[in-house]
């Protein structure tokens, strides 16, 4: 396939991984790849195997999947179990293990849920579906949030009353640099492509300039992650610590402006939990007062089940960077892709779904 | 493996996922129905049973379809249903002869779109040379059912069969592109907005497997990879061999369209339901002469050898990827659902 196959030529990928050895040594660095969509491409390629054993890659926290607190999985199935509510997921939120339960269970159980590809498939559900409330579980980081704002936009626009979000949408930065303050030595980020394309490469000059930790923004295909760990480990060589971007074909320095805009006047920044790292400050998007009709936490008051968390799972230090996931004691015995016990287990994205999956 | 299925059971509720094909089903078949059906519980599970008569040897095989679109780019409903019996048949290396056809209809359904689907049942048996010759006809009402549910059943004659034990060097062979028929249906079932040109390689195969005749007896497995797609097929190669294989993903033929719409959807080619391919295990050294008798076939023209059979990695599928690492395919857990970014 034109512009995908390039990306993946064995060749080439044999020639940057001679010059990565050559630039390590005998070095030991630790580079993290904060997106979740890199970890996945990572396993997926089998890039592990090609890469020396002293470069350690450090499964970041940005699957969104893997970072929505229990407290958001129960509230989501609370109003799936709710009367004349439908709620409104993307796939892989459905399989992901709340305090007692999951969506796909509760689905079973009687719960309304419906899976969609984009929050405006959400909307239609709500016009088509007049008699019901339709909840849209909003998560996402800057690469989705845009489109929860335009659905609720586009609703005002159209006069969709029965529709609303529940916003669990996050932004990267704050957690990059939470994760700066943290236990886990970083020598350099491979920044998220996708998110990067919206809020553009200027968004990590803190964490290179205040920090001084190196950043290269990468694509996801096999030949931008090696091409991206070149980089850095250039920088790391010559003392730099600057934002660098690999994947030029798609992210320029403003980002994406229009995205933006509609993000900030829908949304404003709040500290929100992430699942195993905590309350990060200024991490969230909420709401705006302006748009509290849109907001299901607003309209639909529902109780959800005292949040539980389960004591052996390591998902949090995973999540940081902390640990691997082969360290945890459920994986691959009691936690598996068939009964996830935690949210890393669950997405293609999330790293001990990845670990497991391509071994 | 047993342990998670005990805690699905244990939760009470049969879910989608249970009938995917995947790691989910397989749990849920050896755990519940073998359990009580079969006399020894390590069975092995092929594509049809195989009923010794005397001299004889029959294949017996049943299958029930309840696809949504009941029309798709490239079939229908009870298309699909014959090819399937057909090459559950023809995999383990039986001439299908017979076919039965009950239907589960919804009350309200066209009688136009019955027939349609009835006559198209009626030319695929004949192309593939089996007759159908029983039936049963089930209305249920309004809400109890989607449509159109269409079970065969069928018997074929086993002169030999393909039930061998893989060894060291095997070869590896797929008769063509995978994916076609999940992608197709995915395509026009879900409202994407995409035109696509999508079609399913919905086809019976005893033809193809019958043209191999003169190899048969180089042949030590087959399977047709539908649910589940090529990766659990291959996993189910390996169970309790004690051997593994490796293949490379450079040698797997893709259609574009499909390549195209499974990156856009995050879903991998390799677990896609295929409805007209055949995946096969031949012995050291015969997999070019196979690949190219495959070819002149129609269906086999994009036959490939894809790998081989390996002491490394016991009990495991691997693969060189196209970026040249190596990485573990594992079966198919549950359905496959589409990633948020």
């Amino acid at each position: 396939m034109k512009f995908v196959d390039e990306f993946r030529n064995r060749d080439v990928a044999a020639g940057l991984v001679r010059r990565i050895k050559q630039l390590l040594g005998r070095n030991h660095v630790s580079l993290m790849e904060v997106c979740g969509t890199h970890t996945a491409s990572i396993q997926r390629y089998g890039l592990r195997s090609l890469l020396p054993k002293n470069l350690k890659l450090l499964s970041g926290p940005g699957c969104p999947v893997c970072v929505t607190p229990n407290e958001h999985v129960d509230l989501a199935i609370a109003y799936a179990m709710m009367e004349g509510v439908i709620l409104a997921t993307f796939g892989d939120m459905a399989k992901v293990p709340g305090s007692s339960t999951s969506l796909l269970k509760a689905r079973a159980a009687g719960g309304h849920i419906q899976i969609v590809y984009s929050t405006m498939d959400a909307l239609k559900l709500a016009e088509n579906h007049p008699d019901k409330k339709i909840v849209f579980f909003g998560i996402g980081f800057e690469t989705t949030a845009p489109t929860i704002a335009a659905s609720i936009l586009e609703a005002e626009r159209r006069g969709i009353s029965n529709y609303c979000a529940v916003s669990a949408a996050k932004v990267v930065p704050p957690a990059m640099e939470a994760l700066l303050q943290g236990e886990v030595r970083i020598d350099g980020f491979i920044c998220p492509g996708h998110v990067s394309v919206i809020i553009g490469s200027g968004a990590y000059s803190r964490i290179a300039d205040v920090h001084r930790v190196p950043c290269v923004i990468a694509g996801f295909e096999p030949l931008d992650v090696l091409q991206a760990i070149e980089m850095l480990l250039r920088q790391v060589r010559d003392g730099r610590a600057e934002v660098e971007n690999q994947y030029t074909r798609v992210v320029h320095e403003e980002g994406n402006v229009a995205a933006r805009g509609i993000m900030e006047k829908v949304f404003e920044t709040r500290d929100a939990k992430w699942r195993g790292i905590g309350v990060i400050p200024g991490s969230g998007l909420g709401i705006r007062q302006r748009y509290a009709r849109y907001d299901a936490e607003v309209q639909l008051p529902a109780t959800p089940e005292k949040t539980v968390e389960n004591k052996q799972c390591i998902c949090g230090l995973v999540l940081k960077g902390v640990r691997d996931p082969t360290d945890c004691r459920l994986f691959g015995k009691e936690c598996t892709p068939e009964n996830p016990v935690g949210a890393c287990m669950v997405s293609g994205e999330g790293a001990c779904a990845a670990y497991y999956k391509y071994r | 493996m047993k342990g998670s299925v005990q805690m699905a059971i244990a939760d009470g509720k049969i879910l989608l996922g249970h009938g995917s094909g995947g790691k989910l089903m397989h749990d849920l078949i050896r755990e519940v129905m073998v359990r009580e059906f079969a006399a020894d519980p390590h069975l092995r599970l092929l594509d049809s049973a195989l009923l010794k008569l005397e001299s004889r040897t029959l294949a017996f095989t049943t299958d029930t379809y309840v696809v949504k679109p009941l029309f798709f780019p490239g079939g229908n409903i009870g298309k699909l249903a014959v090819c399937g019996t057909i090459n559950d048949l023809s995999v383990v290396g039986a001439t299908p002869l017979f076919l039965s056809c009950a239907l589960v209809i919804e009350e309200g359904f066209d009688i136009s779109l019955l027939r349609k689907v009835v006559r198209s049942m009626k030319r695929v048996a004949e192309r593939a040379g089996v007759k159908i010759v029983t039936g049963d006809t089930k209305v249920v009402e309004k809400g109890s059912g989607d449509g159109l549910f269409v079970n065969t059943t069928g018997i074929g004659y086993a002169k030999t069969f393909f039930d061998g034990e893989i060894q060291v060097e095997d070869e590896i062979i797929l008769s063509g592109t995978i994916g076609d028929h999940g992608m197709a249906i995915m395509a026009a079932r879900e409202d994407f907005g995409l035109e696509t040109a999508l079609r399913s390689d919905c086809a019976p195969v005893n033809e193809l497997v019958e043209s191999l005749k003169p190899f048969f007896h180089r042949i030590r497995l087959m399977r047709d990879p539908t649910r589940g797609g090529l990766a659990t097929v291959l996993n189910e190669f390996v169970e309790g061999s004690g051997l593994g294989i490796l293949i490379d993903e450079e040698t797997i033929p893709i259609k574009r369209g499909v390549a195209a719409l499974s990156e856009l959807l995050g879903l991998d080619p390799l677990y896609v339901p295929n409805e007209g391919r055949v995946v096969l295990v031949c012995s050291r050294g015969m997999g070019e002469a196979l690949v190219r008798r495959m070819r002149f076939h129609p269906l086999g023209r994009r036959s490939m050898v894809i790998g081989k059979v390996v002491a490394d990695y016991p009990g495991k599928v691997c693969m060189t990827t196209k970026a040249g690492g190596t990485r573990i395919l594992d079966m198919l857990v549950s359905d496959q659902l589409p990633r948020i970014c």
